[in-house]
């Protein structure tokens, strides 16, 4: 019968308690005046939890070649959506001034 | 006749898979396909809060305070507990182990229903408080046409995720009935190990709008 890859529970509980961490640390740091780099803070954890999640609870760390070329090509074609998108609106006040 | 084909096939096998590994691939990978459409689908909603949110960031900062962190927070926490109970429930379906299997999805759905009981509340608080978007918005005059666009996001935003879950906690249920029928095992569990990828998709989404939606400027 075909084998498959059964992650020990201990590495689930390990990446709970890390996600957990990072909510409360997400909080504390938004309290902090970082100036833009709130902002940024905010979105590298965010993506942080967002890859353990992929990583190890969507079970993409184990997973073929082919699975990751998709889940890559999403987040890249995510990419694209988002930076296209900014780099029309954060340069259409670059002409209005001098 | 096929000995050799009748003593290797099984039962869950689709005869246009060669083994029980190859369907199991096979269905990750078209949920994964679903997923990325789904990333594009709120990654729409995502590019235009970044949008408005560069044309008015004090607008944003000043309607975000609005939101409750306690709840938002103690709502990432029931959702990434819920995350961890839905891929105990794989484990569990790997293994096998039908009774642990039931358990894990009745904790999944329960921290669902949890999620959207405090999200309720949420939109309960905002109706009472006149921050719903329309003739009754209110809020302060300098900002109060550009925290209803806040406003609008955060409703559609968080209501489409809200829909997810609901979505997600309805394929749970057919899980459950699935899985008590006796119809998930070690060898097949693949609606299992789909669901939960749509569950941990649906929590990573609200992973994003934590901090978007409840976290802006609060250090001013």
């Amino acid at each position: 019968m075909s084998q498959t890859h059964v992650v020990p529970t201990r590495v689930y509980y390990t990446i709970f308690a890390i996600l957990m961490f990072c909510t409360y640390l997400t909080v504390q740091v938004a309290f902090l005046d970082l100036g833009a780099l709130n902002t940024v803070a905010a979105l590298a954890i965010a993506v942080f939890k967002a890859v353990l999640v992929v990583l190890f609870f969507m079970h993409v760390k184990y997973s073929t070649r082919l699975t990751w070329v998709v889940v890559i090509g999403g987040a890249f074609w995510l990419g694209i959506l988002l930076a296209l998108t900014m780099t029309d609106y954060l340069s259409r006040a670059w002409g209005t001034f001098g | 006749m096929l000995p050799d084909a009748v003593e290797h096939h099984h039962p869950a096998l689709a005869h246009q898979f060669d083994s029980l590994a190859q369907q199991r691939e096979a269905a990750a990978l078209g949920m994964w396909v679903f997923l990325v459409t789904e990333v594009l689908f709120f990654g729409g909603l995502f590019a235009t809060y970044a949008v408005y949110r560069w044309w008015y960031p004090d607008a944003f900062a000043a309607a975000s305070h609005e939101l409750d962190i306690l709840l938002g927070g103690t709502n990432t926490a029931v959702l990434i507990t819920s995350s961890l109970t839905m891929a105990l429930a794989v484990h569990s379906a790997q293994l096998g182990r039908r009774r642990l299997l039931l358990l894990f999805l009745i904790a999944t759905m329960a921290l669902g229903c949890v999620f959207l009981g405090i999200k309720g509340v949420e939109y309960y608080h905002k109706f009472v408080e006149h921050h719903v978007p329309g003739p009754g918005f209110e809020f302060e005059a300098a900002y109060a046409r550009q925290a209803q666009i806040f406003f609008s996001l955060y409703f559609i935003m968080t209501g489409l995720h809200a829909v997810h879950m609901i979505i997600g906690i309805g394929i749970m249920l057919a899980m459950f009935w699935m899985s008590w029928r006796g119809r998930i095992t070690a060898d097949y569990y693949n609606p299992i190990e789909v669901s939960g990828l749509y569950w941990h998709f649906v929590d990573i989404v609200w992973i994003f709008l934590f901090p978007l939606l409840y976290l802006i400027g609060r250090h001013a």
